[in-house]
């Protein structure tokens, strides 16, 4: 079975390679800064003791005060999982950075992100509306939606 | 009927043609409903003598043979598919196959919801069907929308975009439901031909 990591384990080893960059760690998850977020990534993936080169999901949630975005990640060689998060706080135009070059399942998981929520994901080659057709009013995942 | 042929080049062209074709579509489906084709209701309907035998022929042949149109939206088209498989067996009404190809079908079953993204392409595939042609809106998506009426996505009723025959009800209808409907259908060709010849 899956091995759910320690996020507090693996949240101090992003600090040793990156200071800073994590807002929260508890057991579950980890809640890292948004500007940090390409780094943690390419580091999880690429790091000898957790390749993660599996994105098994890629969520949006909105809490009004702020979007979160989740990442499910795995490893398929040590069979091992970790839940990541970032939190983004601009509402008019939240800005996350795209991991599309790191795991090609974030393609269509940001196009549908953007297209349901609104989150523009700099960097990903092909940003488009996914479900809906271009010029669609508004987000409609979005809770203030009418 | 004249089809456009948009000259696409590149795939953001192609998505702007569809932006074009959704939106002219809910413009024109917004504003109005499709008046159901229904005179077969009344039961009045005076044949002229000379032809009532031919009539009469060419009525069964037809009600006895339509093919329809391999075509599902949603759950509903599991219901469909059940009615098409052994236990229930729409062969026995002479609907042997689900034909892959609008030209060669006769009975367009809309089964489940559809979204103003899909609605060019129904309307397109209802415009490729040969006459005679009849539709079925099966279950409440696809007559009105259903639970997802009020959505941002969701056609709130087929009839908005094509001209629909027979309503069965059900979300999602079972396939006695669906047999009811195509029986009805049956009733409605041996009772409108001459009517459906004119148009």
């Amino acid at each position: 079975m899956t091995v759910c990591l320690n996020g507090e384990e693996v949240a101090k080893k992003i600090g040793d390679a990156f200071p800073n960059s994590i807002d929260i760690a508890d057991k579950a998850t980890i809640i890292a800064k948004s500007e940090y977020l390409y780094q943690i990534a390419e580091f999880l993936k690429n790091n000898s003791d957790l390749k993660f080169d599996y994105l098994a999901n890629q969520v949006a949630v909105d809490y009004m005060d702020y979007f979160e975005v989740v990442y499910n990640l795995v490893s398929l060689e040590y069979n091992h999982s970790l839940t990541l998060k970032v939190r983004c706080n601009d509402r008019e135009n939240p800005t996350l950075p795209s991991v599309v070059s790191l795991w090609r399942t974030a393609d269509y998981q940001e196009r549908e992100i953007y297209d349901l929520m609104g989150i523009t994901f700099t960097g990903h080659p092909n940003l488009k509306r996914l479900f809906l057709w271009e010029g669609f009013p508004g987000h409609p995942q979005r809770r203030d939606y009418l | 009927m004249e089809i456009e042929r948009p000259k696409i080049i590149s795939s953001y062209e192609i998505d702007l043609a569809e932006v074009e074709r959704i939106t002219q579509l809910k413009e024109k489906a917004e504003k109005s409903v499709i008046p159901d084709p229904d005179a077969w209701i009344d039961e009045e309907l005076r044949r002229g003598i000379g032809l009532t035998t031919v009539d009469a022929v060419l009525d069964w042949a037809r009600s006895r043979s339509i093919f329809p149109l391999m075509f599902g939206l949603a759950c509903c088209a599991f219901e469909m598919i059940g009615t098409a498989a052994s236990r229930f067996d729409i062969a026995r009404w002479g609907m042997d196959i689900f034909r892959w190809s609008p030209r060669q079908a006769d009975l367009m079953i809309v089964a489940g919801t559809l979204t103003w993204k899909m609605a060019p392409a129904v309307k397109r595939i209802y415009d490729q069907m040969a006459e005679p042609k009849w539709v079925i809106a099966m279950g409440a998506c696809a007559i009105s929308g259903g639970t997802f009426r009020e959505s941002y996505s969701v056609v709130p009723g087929i009839n908005r975009i094509i001209p629909v025959d027979v309503y069965v009800p059900g979300c999602p209808p079972r396939p006695e439901g669906l047999i009811y409907g195509i029986t009805k259908i049956h009733k409605k060709i041996t009772q409108d031909s001459l009517k459906r010849a004119k148009t």
